[in-house]
C-alpha cells in the first residue's frame, strides 16, 4: 500500500481513496489504529467541528500511535481540511487541544468586512506556494486552484511552516508543513487535475 | 479573484437525465453517467444532481445511481431527491457524495437539517427553496412534489433553513426554470440579503452575463441546467461549460 487513509468517521474518505487510485496509487482505508505500524504514508482527512474531530481520534485510540509516527519524522503525513487544523495546537472553534505537531493556532476566517463574502468560504481559490515544496513546487508554471470549504484557518507561529496561501477577503494560510507533516485546508480529492497532481506528488514523497 | 461557483444542475427522471420548463414537461437529454463524465472532463466547479421523481413517488434516494455518479466526480457532488432521514444522508456521504439537497422532507421533519449538520457539518446540507409567482405576481413558496411547505412565506423558509443549520440555500425561480430568459434578480437580491450563508441562484440563466448579474445581485454561486445542456434555438442537446479563462474574465 502506498498510502493509508485514517477512518475515524469524520471525513469523506471514499473520495480521498478514489483520487489516489486515479493517480495509480494503492490506497487503503484503516479503521483500527493497530494497523498503522508499517504504513508508508498516512492521510488524515476530516470535515466537521474541531472538538468532534479530536474526540473521534481519541475515542478510537489514534492519538498515541499518530504522535509516535510524527515524532519519528519518517512517515509523510497529510492532513486535509479539518485534518490540517487538527495538526495545530488549538482552535477557536473548540476547547480540546489539537495534535500540536505544528506551532499554529486555528482562528475564524476574516473576510475583511466584505458583506458579499459569506462564511463558510466555499469554492475554488487560486493557491500560491509560499516557498518551494514538494507538494506545490514553485517550478509549476500553471496557476493552481483548489476547492475550499471552511470557516476557520491556521495561523503559524513560524513563517517557515507556511506552505501556501490563498485569499478570501484577506490573505490566509492555506497549507502548512514541518518536516514530514503536511496539512492542506483545501480538498485536493475534489480539485480535478490540480488535486490529482498534488496527490501524485504526495505519493512520490520518500518514506 | 474567482470565487463564485458555477454549478450545472442535472435532473433525474425515470433513470434518465431530463430538463424541465417551469418545473414541468421533462425532456429527455441523455444518460446521466455519460453526462456527468463529460462535466467532469470539462472540470466544472461543482455538480448538482436532483432526482425529481423520488419525493413525488414517496420513495427514498437512488443510492446505486448516486454511487455511480460519485465515482465519476473529481469535484464536489451534491445529490438531492428522496432524502428523508439522517441515515439516508449518511449513506450518500459514505458513497462519496459531499452534499445533500433537502426540501420535501422538511415538511414532516423540520429537525432533519440540524440532525445531518451536527454529524457531517453544515457545509454538507443544502436546503432547496422553490419560489413561484402567483396570479398577482407575488412570489410564493412552491412544492413540485405537492408537499405542504412548513412555512407560509418564502422569506420565512430561507430564515428557517439557515436557523436550522443549512450550509447553503438553493433558490429556484420556478417561473424561470428552463426558459433561458435571465435570472429573477429581484428575488436573488432579496434572498441574499436574508441568508447569511452562501446562496445558489437557479432559474433562467442563459449567458455568462446572466451569471455575472446573479452574482452582482448577491448570489455566491449560480446553478443552471438548460444553459449547459441545450444549444441553439431548437434546444439541441449539447453539453457545454464555460472555459476557466472566460469565467475569470467575467469577474475581473
Amino acid at each position: 500500500m502506498d498510502v493509508t487513509i485514517i477512518d475515524c468517521g469524520i471525513g469523506n474518505i471514499k473520495s480521498v481513496k478514489r483520487m489516489f487510485e486515479a493517480v495509480d496509487g494503492e490506497a487503503e482505508i484503516l479503521k483500527d489504529p493497530a494497523g498503522i505500524e508499517g504504513a508508508k504514508r498516512v492521510v488524515l482527512p476530516g470535515v466537521g467541528a474541531f472538538d468532534a474531530g479530536m474526540g473521534a481520534l481519541a475515542q478510537a485510540g489514534w492519538i498515541e500511535p499518530l504522535n509516535r509516527l510524527a515524532a519519528e519524522g519518517k512517515t509523510p503525513i497529510l492532513g486535509i481540511c479539518l485534518g490540517m487544523q487538527l495538526l495545530c495546537r488549538r482552535s477557536e472553534e473548540g476547547v480540546k487541544p489539537g495534535l500540536g505537531w505544528i506551532e499554529a493556532d486555528v482562528i475564524r476566517i476574516d473576510t475583511g468586512g466584505d458583506p458579499k463574502l459569506k462564511v463558510p468560504h466555499m469554492g475554488w481559490s487560486v493557491t500560491k506556494p509560499a516557498r518551494d515544496n514538494p507538494l506545490l513546487p514553485l517550478a509549476e508554471q500553471e496557476e493552481q486552484r483548489f476547492y475550499y470549504v471552511h470557516k476557520y484557518r491556521a495561523v503559524c507561529d513560524h513563517p517557515a511552516d507556511v506552505l501556501a496561501t490563498a485569499t478570501y477577503g484577506t490573505y490566509f494560510t492555506s497549507a502548512i508543513s514541518r518536516g514530514s507533516v503536511y496539512g492542506v485546508q483545501f480538498h485536493p480529492e475534489k480539485s480535478h487535475k490540480f488535486g490529482k497532481a498534488l496527490m501524485r506528488r504526495f505519493l512520490e514523497l520518500p518514506c | 479573484m474567482l470565487s463564485h461557483r458555477i454549478i450545472p444542475c442535472l435532473l433525474l427522471s425515470d433513470g434518465g437525465l431530463v430538463k424541465t420548463r417551469k418545473f414541468a414537461n421533462p425532456k429527455y437529454v441523455g444518460d446521466p453517467i455519460n453526462a456527468v463524465r463529460i462535466f467532469n472532463e470539462k472540470e466544472v466547479d461543482e455538480l448538482m444532481v436532483l432526482d425529481i421523481d423520488a419525493s413525488k413517488e414517496r420513495r427514498g434516494p437512488d443510492f446505486a445511481m448516486a454511487e455511480q455518479l460519485a465515482d465519476e466526480c473529481f469535484m464536489p457532488l451534491c445529490y438531492g431527491g428522496g432524502i428523508r432521514t439522517a441515515a439516508d444522508a449518511r449513506t450518500l456521504f459514505s458513497l462519496g457524495v459531499e452534499k445533500v439537497c433537502i426540501q420535501s422532507a422538511l415538511a414532516g421533519n423540520p429537525g432533519l437539517v440540524r440532525e445531518i449538520a451536527e454529524r457531517a457539518g453544515e457545509q454538507a446540507v443544502v436546503v432547496s427553496i422553490d419560489v413561484k409567482k402567483d396570479w398577482l405576481g407575488k412570489p410564493k413558496l412552491y412544492s413540485a412534489a405537492g408537499v405542504k411547505p412548513p412555512f407560509a412565506d418564502w422569506r420565512e423558509a430561507v430564515r428557517g433553513a439557515v436557523a436550522s443549520g443549512a450550509g447553503e440555500i438553493l433558490l429556484n425561480a420556478v417561473d424561470k426554470d428552463g426558459t433561458l430568459s435571465g435570472p429573477d434578480l429581484a428575488l436573488v437580491r432579496e434572498a441574499s440579503s436574508i441568508a447569511n450563508v452562501p446562496l445558489i441562484a437557479a432559474g433562467g440563466i442563459s449567458s455568462l452575463a446572466d451569471i455575472r448579474a446573479a452574482t452582482d445581485a448577491g448570489a455566491s454561486a449560480v446553478a443552471a441546467g438548460a444553459f449547459f445542456v441545450f444549444q441553439g434555438p431548437h434546444r439541441a442537446v449539447l453539453i457545454t461549460y464555460p472555459r476557466y479563462e472566460e469565467l475569470r474574465a467575467l469577474w475581473s
